[in-house]
């Protein structure tokens, strides 16, 4: 999947990787997808949780080697 | 982040103090909403209230508006980090008696606090190792310098450090049966210490280690007092499990029966099978005992079952008029009453069970994780 922006939050603990995406998400424009990466296990429930809450769209989520993938559509 | 602001650490050590003192204390838990409905800090004079915290990344109006300003507040989070971000902002807010807990629930789940219970007969005495992030109890009997530890939990380093201050060397480790709800620190406490490790011999049939075998008339002695642990063969929650008299005055009765509830007997696949062991060792074998032996469970499932300074006991007696899974007379509702409706199953009960065979060997990380959550060995646990 093509990011227009990524978020590189690997070995960073909570909250800094939806602190880091939320930033990132208010420069986006609607339709940008956003790639968020982590190692924090605890972030896949939060961030899922999180895109929710905010009303995005949360395309899919994925994990590879241990690091965490989300990507998520501007809308 | 602003780290200068007025914001405190609270152990999970002074946490547990002030809800056995039944201080007031206002909880903030910033974790998401799932964890919370799942499993949360519990206490008689504690108001919590949860607030996930990226929805406070704005700003903490939303919170302050719902937090008294009179009382000690309290953050929690999964680990700590999102708990002190959240309470700086409160703090700079201009409120005080602002506190995070320090290593969030997975410290708070791994906090074991000694409890007297009482002594024994000639010189001795018996410790409750409360676990209030789990509903967990383990004991540890003490007498004539000996000590048996019974259902440890994985923080084998607690039992150490308390027997080594009291000068006590521990004999016997022991578990009451196949724990399905967390890791059982019994194997690694006795390998640390040198002592025998005892397990029910039908709980055991497929584990990879070498134990001794606990069986009815097997008896184990503790100190120069000869501290009688006297085994009593009680399946129902498992096939094994083994409930234990001690020194002719306490009934250890491992998930088999506690204060408020009876054990399920369903955590390994058998529920149907094993109704009918579950309902003898309630109603018929646990009545031969004497009446007056004061019950110790290895669980809790809700607050109310904490007596006077934490101790979580009552008489036998006394259960059997109040302890509803004591006072169904029909088979037919007791069976009903134990295998239908029942709470969700502990979180990785299987892996967990074949850890505790030493089948598969999670690092402490993975152990972590597979305990996290409540207990829910009772039929009655939410």
């Amino acid at each position: 999947m093509q990011a227009d922006i990524i978020v590189d939050t690997k070995g960073m603990a909570c909250p800094m990787p939806i602190v880091r995406a939320k930033k990132a998400l208010d420069t986006m424009t609607p339709g940008q997808v956003m790639e968020v990466l982590s190692t924090d296990k605890g972030s896949v429930n939060d961030l899922q949780a999180w895109v929710k809450q905010i009303k995005q769209e949360l395309i899919q989520h994925e994990v590879e080697d241990g690091v965490y993938k989300f990507y998520v559509r501007k809308l | 982040m602003n780290a200068s602001a007025g914001i405190k650490g609270m152990t999970s050590k002074e946490l547990t103090r002030r809800i056995l003192a039944k201080e007031d204390l206002f909880i903030l838990d910033v974790r998401n909403e799932n964890d919370y409905n799942d499993w949360r800090i519990e206490g008689e004079r504690i108001v919590s209230l949860n607030i996930p915290y990226f929805e406070l990344l704005d700003g903490v109006d939303n919170a302050l508006e719902q937090i008294p300003a009179n009382m000690k507040l309290l953050v929690v989070c999964a680990k700590e980090g999102s708990s002190m971000f959240v309470a700086e902002q409160i703090a700079d807010a201009g409120r005080t008696n602002v506190h995070y807990l320090e290593g969030g629930m997975k410290s708070w789940s791994e906090h074991l606090e000694p409890v007297f219970i009482g002594e024994l007969q000639d010189g001795g005495a018996v410790y409750q190792f409360l676990r209030l992030g789990k509903g967990c109890l383990s004991y540890m009997i003490v007498s004539g310098g000996e000590a048996a530890v019974i259902d440890a939990a994985r923080m084998t380093d607690r039992y150490m450090a308390f027997a080594q201050a009291r000068g006590i060397t521990i004999k016997h480790v022991l578990d009451t049966h196949l724990h399905a709800d967390h890791i059982s620190g019994g194997r690694q406490l006795a390998e640390r210490t040198g002592a025998a490790y005892w397990l029910p011999p039908k709980d055991a049939e497929e584990v990879t280690f070498a134990y001794e075998k606990l069986e009815d008339g097997r008896d184990i002695t503790v100190g120069r007092a000869v501290i009688r642990i006297q085994p009593v063969y009680s399946p129902g929650h498992t096939i094994g499990s083994t409930s234990f008299v001690v020194d002719a005055q306490y009934l250890l009765t491992g998930d088999i029966l506690f204060i408020e509830s009876i054990g399920r007997p369903d955590l390994a696949g058998r529920a149907e099978d094993w109704v009918g062991d579950l309902r003898d060792t309630l109603y018929d074998k646990y009545k031969e005992l004497s009446p007056e032996l004061l019950v110790l469970p290895a669980h809790y499932g809700k607050m109310s079952e904490l007596g006077e300074g934490g101790k979580v006991m009552a008489r036998l007696s006394d259960l059997y008029r109040h302890n509803p899974g004591l006072n169904l007379q029909e088979e037919e509702a007791f069976r009903r009453a134990v295998t239908e409706n029942l709470p969700p199953q502990p979180n990785a009960y299987e892996e967990i069970r074949q850890a505790n065979m030493g089948k598969i060997k999670p690092t402490e990380e993975e152990q972590r994780e597979m305990e996290t959550g409540p207990n829910r060995c009772a039929v009655h646990d939410q």
